[in-house]
């Protein structure tokens, strides 16, 4: 099938650095000549040879963006069998994404789940024999957008689209009503009342799009959840990575009552840092509604940095906190080493292991050596102190060598929601200037409707809901008509 | 037992709005037709409002015409007032009215009928479907009569176990006390199709005479009419018109009707149908818009020669005592004598998702429905169905490809898709707000949209084709000319412009581009187009519309493009989803249910996600890969 042309972040943002944006479809070689820039500035992507690269600028209106790579394949030689281009980039993951929200200016769209693929296989480039994991995938792809705990957390987005959703489907069915039953309906000096509400929700969409473009919508990056008993620093540690007051920072046990969210910048890898209350049995039921989704954030966590009080003994919360961490991505911190130590790097170890052991009813013999101990978990422990600033580079470190290994990743589905939503609401402002224009224009008020269900239309792809019968419903509830 | 039997190529059941277009479609086709009415005098009554067309649904009369139907015409022929609604608005939803004479809207049709050439027309209740080893075989009526025929076409309308009601009175009729159908629904339901019960209401008729004018608004006709029917000469519709009067209900009125709520059949629970909400009673408006102070009133006259006058946006299922205030506290009607009381009539009609987009049912081969039985209002509504259906089951007895309009195409195919894709829970109206791509699905151009197809179904003369194409080249022609007229920043340019409240010209420019400009339009700008060549109106109405909306249009016909993709990719039939493992489970039960024709349906059925439309396309090119292999 020959559609329109897509594209996405291709590779994941993780591995080595570097990142592939790549385009697929007819339009994918107007596009790249539109913002690829050479070293002496004339070089052509559209003239050149299939398969080849090219060294250059990624550029939106003269301003650079990046220094790519860029690889030209035409069709049907490509995955898609489709005119490809992959840019290979390396500016870190905000760069990466101003480069894909470059490209979908300039006349792509965003790839929907598994559309490579499908794409692929509709153009006869995957084998038969994959077709059922072809559907599978796209479904499964679709699940994971759609059900991600991440996407269902954009509760704000949504509410502000859909409040904006509202507003555009009454005036909908009010001119819709008008037009079915001019004799009980008029539209007399509508426009001028349809120009300020359109003034409004642009404003609204200015917002939204402000929103998006400084990250606040969705969080994105690695999800990186810092658990551990009350009082054990957790909230400092937080302050400390971000560099301001964030959380309040006590002595008394069980001070932040809810989850905590930061984004930080770690030399280009984002960190989206959520600390959570302590963990440990309670009846205050404030506290434990923040101990219940501190461990619901900890299913959904890229990575889990475990703050142990190392001026404390291990008791059973830290017990409890251990048996959640299993096959985890951990960074353990033996915090408040400039106290006295009452917990050391091979306790914590061993009761880690133990939790497992117990819990898979092994035998406990062969755990003695202390050797063994250490050969079987490899997991980074750091000695640490959030009051006197020990270990904070070691940590970063260590955070960015996990990060470049390929060991953790960034939610990438979550990437590109936010690629989409912003698509989306660019779309939709787009409609509303169009439907401004009408009003300027003088245009009859059957034609604001049509941009209007267009922006509406838009809008929706962001909250996940169709159109389908609301405009008919909105009619019939909100306005009298009929014989 | 002996009985009398004979065999047609096509049965068509019921001679309403729907009946009367199958049956002159599949008689016009050259096929032996025989329609059966409860009652010829019934022939193409209009049991509620007295007129044809209004928004989106003039524009459904249009492409009844253009496709060769007989609705416009009728309607050109026995109309009393007329109106394009919408006139201030844009060309997409302009909309011809008309108010018929109902009598002679009925006896005119009834003529048409009655002369053309092998068509049948038999006064007989039709009770049973003869189907005998899963193949329909005809019908049977009351009388035990058996009419064998290749396929049947059910237009029923509201006349299945009709029940008429107003307060605590039950009347087991159709329409107007018409003999009600009573036995056919049993029939059906053992052929196990599925059956709704539905609900529609109208006002009182009121004598002329004994009402006060002097208290309303009088409301005139058009002074140029334009006709329906692209085949009528627009010179022959210039007639004297009659006026439709307006006045409105008041605190009054509403205060009865709230006081008597309670005595509503509505309300007490006797009506069991799904009433539409766009054509609500009096009672329903006054208690969801509880804040609007007074509600539209039209009298409108139900014909030349007679004195009823049709009370518009006041129908109920109050009781006659309240009926009788209700209407009297309305200004103008104080002294009204009603003729025919206001009631509510419940039927039964199907679940028209058991159809396909050919209005046959998938389950019965050679079985078609149009009209209110397939669970729409209106009579235009009725019509194109009837019309469609009239063709597919002709085509169907030829062995030919059957007609489907798209939602791109036409109005009746938006009805049709609405209709047979769509849950819909009650009796369906036609609105210009269904239709995503309204500016090309104009009035205006249902000729140039539809008329080819006609004339390839064999409903069109050669004749009539050849002017639609004829005008189609001189459209694009002209369109082309003035795209290359240059018009300069001259005197006579720059005196025009003023006229019209334009801004003159800075630079030099084309005639197109003025045409573009809101305050001009086509022909203002004549005396500045010497090489102007000498066209017809409706010619000159296409360019401007073309020109000025260029924009706009250019749009949708991109937005047609990307809805044709998933509508051009057929989907088998009988098909078990459940063999496409990676289906939703509720995708693979509606998708089992409703047996789209193509992805384009399948898409637009609730319960159907994109990602499964995805996975159905990678589904069906696997398959069509293994098929080649």
């Amino acid at each position: 099938m020959k559609g329109d042309t897509i594209a996405a972040i291709a590779s994941a943002m993780t591995n080595s650095g570097i990142g592939i944006v790549r385009i697929s479809g007819q339009e994918s070689l107007s596009i790249i000549d539109q913002i690829y820039q050479s070293k002496n500035g004339n070089k052509k992507l559209s003239q050149v040879n299939s398969h080849t690269i090219h060294y250059g600028y990624i550029c939106d209106q003269g301003k650079v963006i990046d220094e790519v790579m860029v690889l030209i394949m035409r069709a049907p030689n490509s995955y898609t069998t489709e005119d490809t281009v992959e840019i290979d980039c390396h500016g870190g993951s905000l760069v990466m994404k101003r480069i894909l929200e470059t490209v979908i200016k300039y006349g792509a769209r965003p790839a929907e789940a598994g559309e490579f693929t499908k794409r692929a296989f509709l153009n006869g480039r995957i084998d038969l024999s994959q077709a059922e994991s072809v559907m599978d995938l796209i479904q499964a792809k679709n699940d994971i957008s759609l059900e991600s705990s991440i996407y269902q957390l954009q509760g704000n987005l949504k509410k502000k689209v859909n409040k904006i959703r509202k507003e555009l489907i009454h005036e909908i069915a009010f001119i819709e009503s008008a037009l079915d039953d001019p004799e009980h309906i008029t539209l007399d000096g509508y426009n001028l009342k349809l120009n300020d509400i359109i003034k409004n929700l642009t404003f609204e969409l200015n917002e939204l799009l402000r929103l998006s473009e400084n990250g606040e919508l969705l969080k994105e990056g690695i999800n990186t959840v810092i658990i551990g008993k009350p009082n054990a620093g957790k909230s400092s540690l937080l302050n400390l990575l971000a560099g301001r007051e964030r959380a309040i920072v006590t002595e008394v046990e069980g001070t932040t009552r809810d989850v905590l969210q930061e984004q930080i910048n770690l030399n280009g890898i984002i960190l989206n840092l959520i600390d959570t209350a302590g963990i440990r049995e309670t009846d205050d039921i404030v506290e434990k509604i923040g101990v219940d989704k501190a461990k619901k954030y900890l299913l959904d966590a890229d990575l889990i940095i475990y703050m142990v009080d190392s001026s404390t003994t291990l008791d059973k919360n830290d017990h409890e906190i251990l048996d959640l961490l299993r096959n985890r991505k951990v960074i353990i911190l033996l915090n408040k080493c400039d106290l006295q130590q009452l917990t050391s790097e091979m306790e914590v170890k061993k009761a880690f292991i133990q939790e497992e052991d117990l819990d898979f009813n092994h035998r406990q013999e062969h755990l003695e050596s202390d050797q063994e101990i250490s050969s079987i978990k490899e997991f980074p422990i750091i000695s640490f102190s959030a009051k006197e600033q020990i270990g904070v580079e070691k940590l970063q470190t260590l955070i960015q060598e996990m990060f470049f290994a390929g060991e953790i990743e960034a939610n990438e589905e979550i990437f590109l929601i936010n690629v989409r939503q912003k698509a989306a609401l660019e779309s939709a402002w787009n409609s509303l200037s169009l439907v401004k224009r009408s009003i300027e224009d003088q245009m009859p008020e059957d034609f604001y409707s049509i941009d209007l269900m267009s922006a509406y239309e838009e809008l929706g792809t962001i909250t996940g809901e169709t159109v389908g019968e609301d405009l008919v419903n909105e009619i019939f509830s909100k306005f009298c008509m009929g014989k | 037992m002996p009985c009398v039997t004979e065999t047609y190529d096509v049965c068509v059941v019921g001679a309403g709005h729907a009946g009367c277009e199958a049956a002159l479609a599949s008689a016009r086709l050259g096929l032996e037709t025989i329609v059966f009415t409860v009652s010829v005098e019934s022939i193409a009554l209009m049991p509620c409002n007295p007129n044809i067309g209004g928004s989106s649904k003039g524009h459904l009369v249009r492409e009844i015409d253009a496709l060769g139907g007989q609705m416009g015409i009728n309607i050109d022929q026995t109309f009393i007032q007329s109106k394009m609604l919408n006139r201030s608005k844009g060309p997409a939803v302009h909309s011809l009215r008309a108010q018929a004479d109902k009598a002679e809207y009925s006896s005119n049709m009834r003529k048409t009928l009655e002369n053309t050439d092998h068509l049948t027309i038999r006064q007989a209740e039709v009770t049973e479907l003869m189907i005998g080893d899963g193949i329909l075989k005809g019908v049977k009526t009351f009388s035990g009569a058996e009419y064998y025929s290749k396929a049947v076409v059910l237009c029923t309308g509201t006349y299945l176990k009709a029940k008429c009601l107003y307060g605590d009175v039950v009347n087991y009729t159709g329409p107007n006390g018409l003999q009600p159908a009573n036995l056919l629904s049993e029939s059906l339901k053992e052929n196990f199709i599925e059956i709704f019960r539905f609900k529609t209401g109208t006002p009182a008729r009121i004598d002329k005479r004994s009402l006060d004018f002097s208290k309303m608004e009088e409301q005139k006709g058009d002074q140029k009419v334009v006709p329906f029917s692209f085949t009528t000469n627009p010179e022959d519709v210039q007639i004297d018109q009659v006026s439709c009067w307006l006045t409105y209900t008041n605190q009054k009125t509403h205060d009865i009707i709230r006081d008597n709520l309670d005595r509503s059949p509505l309300y007490s629970g006797m009506i069991e149908g799904t009433g539409p909400r766009y054509c609500p009673s009096i009672e329903d408006k006054v208690v969801k818009f509880s804040d609007k102070e007074r509600h539209q009133v039209f009298i409108e006259p139900e014909g030349l020669y007679t004195n009823e006058m049709y009370v518009g946006g006041m129908s109920s299922s109050l009781p006659e005592d309240v009926q009788h205030k209700m209407y009297h506290s309305v200004s103008g009607l104080e002294n009204a004598k009603i003729v025919r009381n206001a009631y509510a009539i419940e039927y039964d009609c199907i679940n028209p998702r058991q159809l396909y987009p050919t209005l046959e049912f998938k389950k019965i081969r050679g079985l078609f429905s149009g009209g209110q039985f397939n669970g729409s209002s209106g009579y235009e509504e009725a019509a194109a169905q009837g019309l469609v259906a009239g063709i597919n089951a002709a085509m169907f007895v030829l062995n030919k490809e059957p007609l489907i309009l798209d939602r791109s195409e036409a109005y009746i195919g938006v009805l049709i898709d609405d209709l047979v894709t769509k849950e819909n829970h009650e009796p369906y109206r036609m609105m210009t707000s269904r239709a995503e791509y309204r500016l090309l699905l104009r009035q205006d151009n249902a000729d140039l949209r539809l008329t080819k197809k006609g004339y390839e179904l064999g409903l069109i003369s050669e004749d009539r084709y050849l002017k639609v194409i004829e005008k189609e080249q001189l459209i694009a022609k002209e369109i082309e000319r003035i795209k290359h007229v240059n018009i300069g920043a001259n005197n006579l340019v720059q005196k025009i412009l003023e006229q019209h409240g334009s801004t003159p010209l800075k630079n030099g420019t084309t005639l197109a581009e003025l045409v573009r400009r809101p305050e001009l339009n086509y022909e203002d700008l004549a005396e500045i187009d010497s090489e102007r060549p000498k066209l017809n109106y409706d010619v000159i109405e296409q360019v401007n519309i073309q020109v000025k909306y260029d924009g706009y249009i250019k749009r949708q016909l991109k937005q047609v493009k990307e809805f044709k993709k998933l509508e051009n990719k057929k989907l088998p039939q009988n098909f078990d989803y459940e063999q496409v493992k990676s289906l939703r489970i509720e995708a693979k039960q509606k998708l089992n249910l409703y047996q789209p024709i193509n992805v384009g349906q399948a898409s637009r059925i609730s319960g159907v996600s994109p990602a499964d439309i995805s996975v159905l396309l990678v589904y069906l090119e696997q398959r069509n890969h293994n098929r080649k292999s």
